[in-house]
């Protein structure tokens, strides 16, 4: 019974859980974040300070002993003119932590945004609604697409060209970095940086249309040896199947729509309008963040995307009953 | 000082110097009446009665945008839900924000000008009054097309900002998109209208003696937010424009492969968006400066502060809308230009702010469920725009923009700054509109069911979106952890939603039964509480002359008035603009039935463009025609 | 004569209700093999078409459904030899003429059996609602859908008028393959 969480009883401590967790903007696992985590405690503490003492101030001006007057003209010049200076102090203040939090956030900003070099550099490429990844390499063969993941070695900085395919989407991923948007004929860009290893998940960030919530990215952050590693066997294409079922898996691919739109580098199948399922089955979920990969969802997948992603470009494919299990055990192969 | 006569003229007309005391009101109300019947109702050019209307309009659609917020919180109290699927949620999410946006939060704060300002600066009728019987019908059509739109499942559904390419034809098939930017040329249309009637009624149709500096506080904001229409409405007017004739004629506007640009229509919505805001919340500071004035019994403090503040708060908004670009990938240095305007604009609200609170120190405040709303404005509305001021921190919004951080925070400066003062002010002026008073017991009951309801729905939406919740999904994985938060939201829009349904019971109960108010229940001191409650056709018996800011404290036996008006056609006094000084008579009009033709005349032209461009130039000598019927000159005599 | 215009104006909104629903998630999931429509002849002329009666309609009067054979009518790479309608290696779209019949179910069986000279079958390549799509959508270049239901410009460079502004022309059956299509005889 999820709608009786205790939790919902009792504010503060959802006020104590809120500060951290997947995809939270509040648990920075990198230097842009820590950086905009500690640009937001400090706004936030100021602003809460302000807010506190207009309250009071209100609380102190209903609560005082008012002044006996039965004529609401009769005023009284004299603390009309503490008035006049109280205000003008309060107002001189507002300026004085307006301006201060201004230069603050300067500051911050041209730390944040200043460039530099970046060993690895990446295009990623929002489309209705999914990522596609490019490794860029000088090399034009070490150069590889992948889709919905991304692998970064910790402790590198690491730039994200943001391009559209269709409509407007933003690119965030909390825990390492603000977001950006992705506009169709630009290119942004954006430095993420993690800190340490672990898995981070992210989400587009501007309504992009029936499946804008549905549009999640995850970025795993490795040891330099191994996204090395990672990237060496992304690199290479897929390798051919050897047991019987998986096959017989690759062949129902190969002669049903799925080759119209994706593509598995080293078969035929050479789409170019939905994600690269090269090496789908080492990524950690499918259709773009909605479901955890593994057989049994790649297969709910196929059978009824629509059901799932009501909207996605995903059509239904009409199989045979035999054929979806060794289609998803192909899928799932493909390491 | 007690009765200053116009220059009297040599003709036959009947002054009110010629008729009794006791015969004036009847032959004024005879005069300025409203004929009965359907054709009588649609031809009526009474600013009371206009007014009416659109409020009643204006919380009509508040009520439909409220079923639409309650929709979404039942679909999204549960993570994987699926009561809503996400074609319809769309649609629910698009028609929540226009309709609160363009159909209640601009136009009720006009409505409510309609029927004030013109009692307020102490004159007939507003200036204009046939464009503002054709202003009103426009938007009542503009807003029932596209709710109707919505039923038939033509609902927009692109968001209220609609952004290209996915509003633009490619990504948005069908005619959706085309009702929505239609909507918006309507209400502009209307939005326009009722704003030009507004600054001509404040500049030229002021009671004699009410110089610049004896204008209510009240007047000064919906004067300010007058002007804040008229230079901020055409950019959305200009831009829904270009968005329909890129879906419907093929031009290139915001297509960036020949040529066009998708930014160009962010910034041309939000060069309106974000005066919008300030359109919305500068009533809410008329309500305030009325309400506090009158129950802290004392005039409000700091004055010229207020009205410069104002000013200021009109200039200021129209340097920031950028901030909500922040993450549009704009230069850096360009983007600090509006962080420091966007933070620059705390000033002037915060002398506000701070004036009124002086206002209540020196006061003997008096806890009436206006009061009430007021202290409830300041809980929320400083806390929404303190959230405001990271907002407009480029390096923060990078995070929080386009999260929930951001729906709460607009929440709270938009019902914190304008409903709040708006709840208040229908509880204030109730017993104006209607004579009778509203019920304080259940006034305090909606109320703090309104504050807790709201606080209790919208501040987890501040932790959600910290926590990464983006804005607009139609629902969001169990294992993100936001669940508990959106519950809670839901249960807070729960409380908050039956403090309306008290309200309006509250409202309905009271004008069958409420109890009988007089011309000024409050003692408040401005000069609609000078005339009988409701207000007879004519407003006041004879126009006041105005000796001090606060006219009815300052004249506590009688007003001193002017006399030399005709009794038997209608004629209004025009001063002039800084000192209103006396200044002509002039005729207003009389009822006509053309306005309301005139706008179904132009409706026909605006609804008909969805579906051809021809409906544009066949309607255009259709509209043509029906306006010159309208100012077909009839022999009047010249005004003097 | 009372009655007409209310009812006129109840037909005109019901019609916008099926033109604007987004149907995401076809009919039951169902074996292939089952077609709506048969196999034909390949002879030129519009042959054998038995199909279940209102399927056409029901994808040509639906934007939606429109504007997604647009986008696969570039996904799948009907551009490659038909161009933007104007035709290439294979004939015009956006014209009168129709070899193999201009009607909806036609233009369904050309896609889905292929037809000589070139165009290949897609029947088991292409999902058959997705085929209903691009036949609703090649139907609109010649504007034999309703206008507001037609799609609009894309966000491209634009080659020729969209769709919703291409002028009406009936369908006629004949016309020639141009002779880039023709395979040697």
């Amino acid at each position: 019974m999820r709608c009786c969480r205790p939790a919902l009883l009792t504010p503060p401590l959802l006020l104590l859980t809120a500060c951290s967790g997947w995809q939270s903007s509040l648990d920075p696992q990198g230097p842009q974040a820590d950086l905009l985590a500690g640009l937001f405690w400090v706004f936030t503490a100021v602003l809460s300070a302000v807010w506190l003492l207009t309250m009071t101030a209100l609380v102190v001006a209903l609560l005082r002993r008012h002044p006996a007057r039965t004529e609401p003209l009769e005023l009284n010049t004299r603390p009309e003119r503490g008035m006049a200076r109280t205000v003008g102090a309060a107002a001189a203040l507002t300026l004085v932590v307006v301006v201060a939090l201004t230069v603050v956030s300067y500051g911050a900003q041209r730390a944040l945004f200043s460039g530099g070099e970046a060993p690895l550099t990446l295009k990623v490429k929002g489309h209705q609604w999914w990522w596609e990844v490019t490794y860029e390499d000088p090399g034009p063969s070490r150069q590889f697409t992948t889709a919905n993941e991304i692998h970064v070695p910790v402790g590198q900085p690491v730039h994200v060209k943001l391009e559209s395919a269709d409509v407007i989407h933003s690119f965030w991923v909390p825990n390492l970095a603000g977001k950006m948007d992705a506009i169709p004929g630009r290119e942004n860009r954006l430095v993420i940086q993690a800190s340490k290893e672990g898995v981070f998940r992210g989400q587009c960030t501007e309504f992009c249309g029936w499946q804008h919530a549905h549009m999640a990215i995850t970025v795993v952050a490795h040891s330099l040896e191994d996204f090395e590693r990672w990237r060496e066997s992304q690199i290479s294409a897929a390798e051919p199947p050897d047991d019987p079922v998986r096959k017989r898996g690759m062949q129902i691919f190969l002669s049903r729509p799925c080759v119209m739109c994706h593509q598995i580098r080293g078969t035929p199948a050479a789409g170019k309008v939905a994600p690269d399922l090269t090496h789908i089955g080492s990524r950690l979920h499918i259709a773009a963040g909605t479901l955890p990969n593994g057989r049994g969802n790649l297969a709910a997948w196929i059978v009824d995307p629509q059901g799932i992603k009501p909207g996605a470009h995903m059509p239904l494919i009409k199989l045979n009953a035999e054929e979806v299990e060794p289609l998803a055990r192909y899928l799932e192969g493909l390491k | 000082m007690s009765e200053t006569a116009l220059r009297p003229h040599e003709n036959k007309e009947t002054l009110d110097t010629d008729v009794t005391d006791g015969e004036l009101p009847a032959r004024l109300a005879a005069t300025w009446g409203t004929a009965g019947g359907l054709i009588g109702a649609l031809s009526t050019v009474d600013h009371k009665l206009i007014g009416r209307r659109y409020i009643v309009t204006g919380f009509f659609f508040l009520v439909l945008g409220g079923l639409a917020a309650v929709a979404m919180r039942l679909q999204l109290a549960r993570p994987e839900n699926s009561l809503i699927g996400p074609d319809l949620y769309n649609q629910i999410f698009t028609m929540h924000g226009t309709t609160m946006m363009f159909l209640f939060g601009v136009p009720i704060g006009e409505a409510i000008a309609v029927y004030l300002v013109p009692l307020m600066v102490g004159t007939r009728n507003i200036a204009f009054p046939r464009l503002n019987a054709f202003s009103y019908y426009v938007y009542l059509f503009g807003g029932l097309m596209i709710w109707i739109a919505f039923a038939l499942n033509v609902g927009a559904d692109n968001g209220w900002f609609s952004y290209v390419p996915l509003a633009g034809p490619e990504f948005s098939p069908g005619k959706r998109a085309d009702f929505w930017a239609q909507m918006v040329t309507f209400t502009e249309v209307a939005a326009l209208a009722v704003a030009v009637e507004i600054v001509v009624t404040v500049l030229k149709l002021r009671a004699p003696g009410m110089t610049l500096d004896r204008i209510p506080l009240f007047v000064w904001a919906m004067f300010v937010n007058a002007f804040l229409i008229i230079f901020a409405m055409p950019a959305v007017m200009l831009a829904s424009s270009l968005l329909i004739l890129d879906r419907l004629l093929d031009t290139h506007f915001f297509n960036q492969a020949e040529g066009g640009d998708p930014l160009l229509w962010q910034h041309l919505f939000w060069f309106f968006g974000h005066p919008e805001v300030y359109i919305i919340f500068l009533p809410g500071t008329a309500f305030v400066s009325a309400i506090i004035a009158t129950f802290a019994r004392r005039p409000v403090f700091g004055y010229p502060a207020i009205v410069l503040s104002l000013i200021a708060t009109g200039f200021l908004s129209f340097g920031l809308w950028v901030h909500h670009m922040f993450t549009t990938g704009l230069p850096q240095l360009g983007a600090t230009f509006f962080t420091a305007s966007s933070m620059m604009i705390a000033i002037p609200t915060g002398i506000q702010i701070f004036c009124w609170i002086a206002t209540l120190w020196d006061g003997r405040p008096v806890y009436r469920t206006p009061l009430l709303f007021v202290l409830g404005f300041f809980f929320i509305f400083v806390a929404g725009g303190l959230s405001g001021i990271m907002l407009a921190s480029v390096p923060i919004d990078t995070q929080v923009h386009d999260t929930y951080f951001v729906v709460a925070h607009f929440h709270y400066v938009l019902i914190g700054g304008a409903v709040f003062p708006l709840l208040g002010a229908i509880y204030y002026w109730f017993p104006k509109f209607t004579g009778r008073m509203m019920s304080e017991r259940l006034g305090r009951w909606h109320f703090w069911l309104a504050i807790i309801g709201f606080n209790v729905a919208f501040f987890p939406m501040h932790l959600a979106g910290l926590r990464g919740m983006p804005r607009r999904v139609y629902t969001y994985p169990a294992e993100m952890g936001w669940d508990g938060l959106n519950l809670v939201s839901t249960l807070g829009a729960t409380l908050f939603v039956a403090s309306f349904l008290l309200f309006l019971f509250n409202v309905a109960a009271s004008l069958r039964d409420g109890e009988i108010a007089g011309d000024n229940p409050w003692d408040a001191s401005s000069l609609e509480w000078a005339t009988a409650s409701p207000p007879p056709p004519h407003n006041f018996d004879r126009i006041p002359f105005v000796t001090s800011r606060e006219p009815l404290w300052a004249e506590r036996q009688a007003l001193p008035v002017v006399s030399g008006l005709a009794v038997d056609k209608r004629e209004v006094v025009i001063t002039t603009a800084t000192r209103a000084l006396p200044d002509l008579k002039e005729s207003s009009p009389d009822p006509t039935i053309w306005p309301f033709v005139s706008a179904i005349a132009v409706g026909a032209v605006f609804i008909g463009s969805i579906f051809t461009p021809w409906a544009v130039a066949w309607g255009a000598p259709l509209a043509a025609f029906v306006i010159i019927a309208w100012f077909w000159p009839k022999s009047i005599e010249e005004d003097k | 004569m009372k009655r007409l215009p209310p009812i006129a104006a109840a037909l005109v909104f019901l019609s916008a209700c099926e033109r604007e629903d987004r149907e995401f998630r076809p009919s039951p999931v169902a074996g292939e093999g089952d077609a709506a429509i048969a196999l034909s002849s390949i002879a030129p002329g519009p042959g054998g078409t038995e199909m279940r009666a209102d399927t056409g309609k029901a994808y040509e009067e639906n934007a939606y459904h429109l504007s997604e054979g647009k986008r696969l009518f570039t996904w799948f790479n009907c551009k490659g030899c038909h161009a933007n309608g104007g035709g290439g290696s294979g004939p015009a779209l956006m014209d009168d003429r129709w070899i193999y019949g201009g009607e909806f179910q036609n233009i369904v069986q050309s896609i889905g059996e292929g037809r000589p000279n070139g165009m290949p079958s897609f029947r088991g390549k292409i999902p058959d609602e997705l085929i209903m799509q691009i036949a609703g959508y090649v139907r609109s270049m010649g504007r034999h859908v309703p206008m507001d239901a037609a799609p609009g410009r894309n966000d491209d460079l634009m080659p020729r008028p969209s769709e919703h502004r291409l002028p009406s022309s009936p369908a006629v059956t004949g016309g020639t393959v141009p002779p880039s299509g023709q395979a040697p005889q």
